[in-house]
């Protein structure tokens, strides 16, 4: 790794971002398009992850990794397999009521570990198909039917009933007890769910389901910044990855005075003054070392460790100032930052490479390390599988640094600026 | 609910009702002596009463108290023991216990703070439950049978019926009142579980009873008295698992607050099932086995005990009620206005028995209120008390005031300034550093709406802010309050201070900057 310091800024993005982008070759199933959610082997496919995956192909052909003819047909195997995947109540169906499942099995692509019917992760899902719709706009057969099909499978998707009868959406569904109790509590990465709910052209979601969602905000002076506070730093990360909130304003971020940019940049700084402040004495935490989120972990085990007593989680929702956190960073989530705090996500980026080269593997960054739970290396213990929800940010968001690709593509797609425009938002690029 | 299986219920409790079922020692029969003396003998009533409070819980202890030093003449109806909930089966009980469990979870952790893990920690049940018995002893004293007839007040033993709009039958003798207040209080509810009768359960009515701790204890509902239990049983050693209904833990405290005591629960070793409903429980020899259902999956767990803490009822029945024109609800309890006065003008309600917030500060506190309105034509609203309440978990959750939501609901913009107890010198030297101190306060002012405080001591910290909240004192006040140092109470004057260095707008700054340059 002794090379990459000498790499400039471009030269190391590039360089990251391509091995990740490579995970999307390397986990696909050319027969229906799925992505495997993990690395490891014997992963199911993840809905989301395969939105991310439908989202990276147009960055590989502007970036000239892969050509567009090859996009073009990963992306309409994928949208052919999710149009024509059976929708059902059945407890081993594809999805229901044009939502899908969780997790598939790679190759039947239905559904596996009884896994719920996912708001969130069908959204992330929708995310990359109209992605796909938009970027796919040349006059050809494969892509003609790739922008039918994508605007076919949104369609399709029945917001109303994912209300369960009451204002806001449920977070899922299972054939075996029918809606989820759970609900949204606070901000999270659903405002992309709302605004694709809300533009729906044949069953949208009533515009008090994103007032009543945003009264759970918190708007918090932690550590001296004002911010809408969420404590995964992947909150900040998944609904920017393909919304670009630079200047536009919902009537929460009027009053405050701020944007869901803003607010993501000022989720990062107080993400690193924490790991500046480290109140637990994690091993490696500092001005450069930080990414506190949602990610793989050492698994649940108690250990004592220089006289203290550390418990360590498996995938977990870990999360800043408030907890929980075992010490364990997400490298990822620090790049998936680089549009709203450049300054520290590369000087972060640079530490890792020179601190702990070893958890690095042909330019990959792993879900996760943990410097304290000692291995060899400084690194102390490493996810051994990568992640394509980690993968997928990395590519989209330096994207979104590099070149805005993403963002732009978006901006064209018309459910985006509708579902905006219901849920209140105005200003900056939607004037 | 029939009249005769009210009566086999209230009958089962009133056997199972601490401290009757308590073992009988020394500390117990003092106990005994003072809130429900064997040769107790009721007085016989002489003319008409100024005033007649059924219940002598907090609330009616405080209102029969008050009454009676103002010189009114005033009669205490109670049918089984004086102090109520507080001393017999609620906070009393629950913090001499709960105080014993932190020592020892903290004999366990003492490397944390450099001392030496004792050798052996042995948990010596009983003697936790005697030390239990002999605090509330101690403290049934102040308010005794005897204490109370000395002060004035006429104690009466048994039933209260309502005989009609201002007369009140107890033990035979039928006592006319100028007004009267019902503070009944209220009893835990039962779940409707299949099985679950048949097999027995504790509540907090018969869990201080215990003479041994249960290996393992399952806790039906995680509210607050099942959180303070769950985390001190599992402190005395017991595998202890909480199954709530409910997907988010602790659903009406703030997310970071339940986040931070789920968190703590189980470096305890309690085991959280969130999102799960108990759907059956059977015997299996002397095991109780729990069928469970989470998101459509079942499992079962066996153990010795089962806890239910799912809520209270008001005790609203048995008292005759209608014939006093006195309107309820047996989910929400007895009728108030504002000034807590029933649907009889006459009559008054005070606690448990008709707040939404079960505490016994808030019983007292709208007891005085009733007093007041009832017996000086006073026209005191429940509506203006700002009430705090506190979970006494470790760490504990204190709140007042409202909730950002509440805040957001009424249209009222919010900052929370936000003070991490890891930042605090004196949480940092106690190795308390798990909580935070919010205080939510209008956007642009100082003016506090409300605070959530998780702490080792937060309910004595969020007394701070009651006070700022009750005096109309805004955080930049509270930012010119001088606290000693170190202290955890700190915080509340580093979120203060917080708010002040807002005040520092870039053009203040520019204007300061220049004036300190020349």
């Amino acid at each position: 790794m002794a090379e990459l310091s000498a790499q400039s800024d471009e030269e190391l993005l590039d360089r990251f971002q391509r091995a990740a982008f490579g995970y999307f070759l390397e986990q696909y199933n050319p027969e229906n398009g799925l992505v495997a959610d993990r690395s490891r082997a014997g992963a199911p496919a993840s809905i989301a992850v395969v939105g991310f995956a439908l989202s990276c192909y147009p960055v590989g052909v502007e970036r000239g990794w892969m050509t567009r003819a090859d996009a073009a047909a990963r992306t309409l195997v994928t949208l052919r397999f999710f149009c024509n995947s059976l929708q059902s109540e059945q407890p081993d169906a594809t999805g229901y009521k044009g939502f899908y499942y969780h997790f598939l099995d790679m190759k039947a692509g239905k559904r596996v570990w009884q896994s719920e019917l996912s708001l969130i992760d069908t959204t992330l899902l929708l995310a990359g198909v109209l992605t796909a719709g938009v970027y796919f706009d040349e006059d050809t057969t494969t892509e003609s039917e790739i922008r039918e099909r994508a605007d076919a499978i949104y369609r399709r998707v029945n917001w109303q009933w994912a209300r369960g009868g009451g204002t806001t959406v449920r977070q899922g569904w299972k054939p075996e007890c029918g809606f989820l109790h759970y609900g949204w509590d606070g901000y999270d990465e659903a405002i992309i769910l709302y605004v694709l709910g809300l533009a729906s052209p044949t069953h949208p979601l009533p515009e008090r389901s994103y007032i009543e969602w945003t009264a759970t905000y918190q708007w918090e002076n932690i550590y001296e910044y004002e911010f809408l506070y969420a404590g995964p730093l992947f909150i900040h990360h998944f609904s920017q990855a393909w919304i670009d909130f630079a200047g536009i304003r919902d009537h929460f971020m009027r009053e405050k005075k701020s944007d869901y940019f803003e607010n993501s940049r000022r989720a990062t700084y107080v993400q690193r003054e924490y790991a500046r402040r480290n109140p637990f004495g994690f091993e490696g935490y500092g001005k450069d070392c930080w990414g506190i989120t949602a990610n793989d972990g050492p698994g649940f085990q108690k250990l004592k460790i220089d006289g203290r007593e550390r418990r360590f989680l498996g995938y977990a929702a870990r999360g800043v100032p408030y907890g929980p956190d075992d010490g364990t960073i997400d490298p990822c989530a620090v790049l998936a930052s680089l549009p709203f705090a450049p300054e520290l996500s590369l000087s972060a980026l640079r530490h890792f490479c020179a601190r702990y080269p070893q958890m690095i593997r042909d330019s990959r960054l792993p879900s996760g390390f943990n410097p304290t739970l000692p291995r060899d290396g400084p690194s102390g213990w490493v996810s051994e599988a990568y992640f394509g929800l980690d993968q997928g940010i990395v590519v989209l968001m330096i994207e979104n640094y590099r070149s805005g690709l993403i963002w732009k593509l978006m901006r064209q797609c018309p459910y985006i600026g509708s579902g905006l425009r219901r849920a209140g938002f105005t200003d900056g690029w939607l004037s | 609910m029939t009249n005769s299986s009210l009566q086999q219920e209230q009958a089962t409790r009133s056997d199972q009702l601490s401290p009757s079922a308590q073992p009988d020692d020394r500390f117990h029969r003092a106990l005994l002596h003072n809130v429900h003396p064997l040769a107790w003998r009721n007085p016989k009533s002489t003319g008409k009463y100024k005033l007649v409070v059924i219940g002598a819980g907090p609330g009616g202890i405080t209102a029969a108290r008050e009454a009676a030093a103002l010189g009114a003449k005033v009669a205490l109806i109670e049918r089984n023991f004086i102090g109520g909930d507080r001393l017999n089966v609620g906070c009393v009980p629950s913090k001499a216990i709960i105080r014993t469990a932190r020592l020892y979870a903290e004999m366990r952790n003492a490397d944390n703070v450099g001392a030496q893990v004792p050798g052996s920690i042995g948990i010596g049940f009983p003697t936790v439950m005697e030390r239990m018995r002999r605090i509330q002893a101690r403290l049934s004293r102040a308010d005794s049978a005897q204490r109370l007839s000395e002060a004035g007040v006429d104690v009466y033993f048994d039933e209260a019926r309502f005989a009609g709009f201002d007369t009140v039958e107890v033990a035979g003798d039928k006592l006319r009142f100028r007004k009267a207040l019902i503070a009944t209080g209220a009893r835990p509810l039962t779940p409707p579980i299949p099985g679950l009768t048949e097999v027995g359960y504790l509540t907090n009515e018969n869990v201080f009873n215990l003479t041994e701790c249960p290996r393992r204890l399952l806790v039906i509902g995680g509210g607050p008295l099942g959180c303070e239990l769950a985390q001190a049983f599992c402190r005395f050693g017991s595998h202890v698992i909480i199954a709530q209904d409910d997907p988010m833990f602790l659903p009406k405290e703030e997310r970071d607050a339940a986040q931070i005591l789920s968190d703590s629960l189980a470096r305890d070793g309690v085991e959280i099932h969130l999102n799960t409903t108990v759907v059956g429980v059977r015997l299996d020899g002397k095991r109780k086995i729990v069928e469970l259902v989470c998101a459509g999956d079942k499992f079962s767990v066996s153990v010795d005990e089962i806890l239910a803490g799912i809520g209270r009822a008001p005790n609203v029945e048995g008292m005759n009620l209608e014939a006093a024109g006195v309107r309820y609800d047996t989910g929400t309890g007895i009728h108030v206005n504002d000034f807590l006065q029933t649907t009889n003008r006459r009559i008054y309600a005070a606690g448990d028995v008709c707040l939404e917030h079960k505490f016994t500060h808030a019983a007292e506190a709208s007891a005085r209120i009733a007093i007041r309105n009832a017996l000086f034509l006073g026209r005191k609203r429940l509506s203006a008390l700002t009430i705090p309440w506190c979970t006494y978990t470790d760490p504990e959750i204190a709140h007042i005031g409202l909730y950002v939501r509440e805040a957001r609901e009424k249209a009222i913009p919010v900052t929370t300034f936000t003070i991490l107890m890891q930042d605090v010198d004196r949480a940092v030297t106690d190795g308390e550093e798990q909580g935070f101190v919010k205080i939510h306060v209008r956007q642009g002012n100082d003016r506090i709406l409300g605070a959530t405080v998780v702490a080792r001591h937060a309910g004595e910290m969020i007394n701070g802010i009651s006070l700022a909240i009750t005096s109309g004192i805004g955080l930049r006040a509270l930012a010119r309050v001088i606290h000693t140092y170190p202290t955890q109470a700190g915080a509340i004057k580093m979120a203060a201070e917080a708010y002040n260095r807002t005040r520092l707008t870039p053009t203040l700054k520019s204007l300061t900057k220049r004036w300190l340059a020349w």
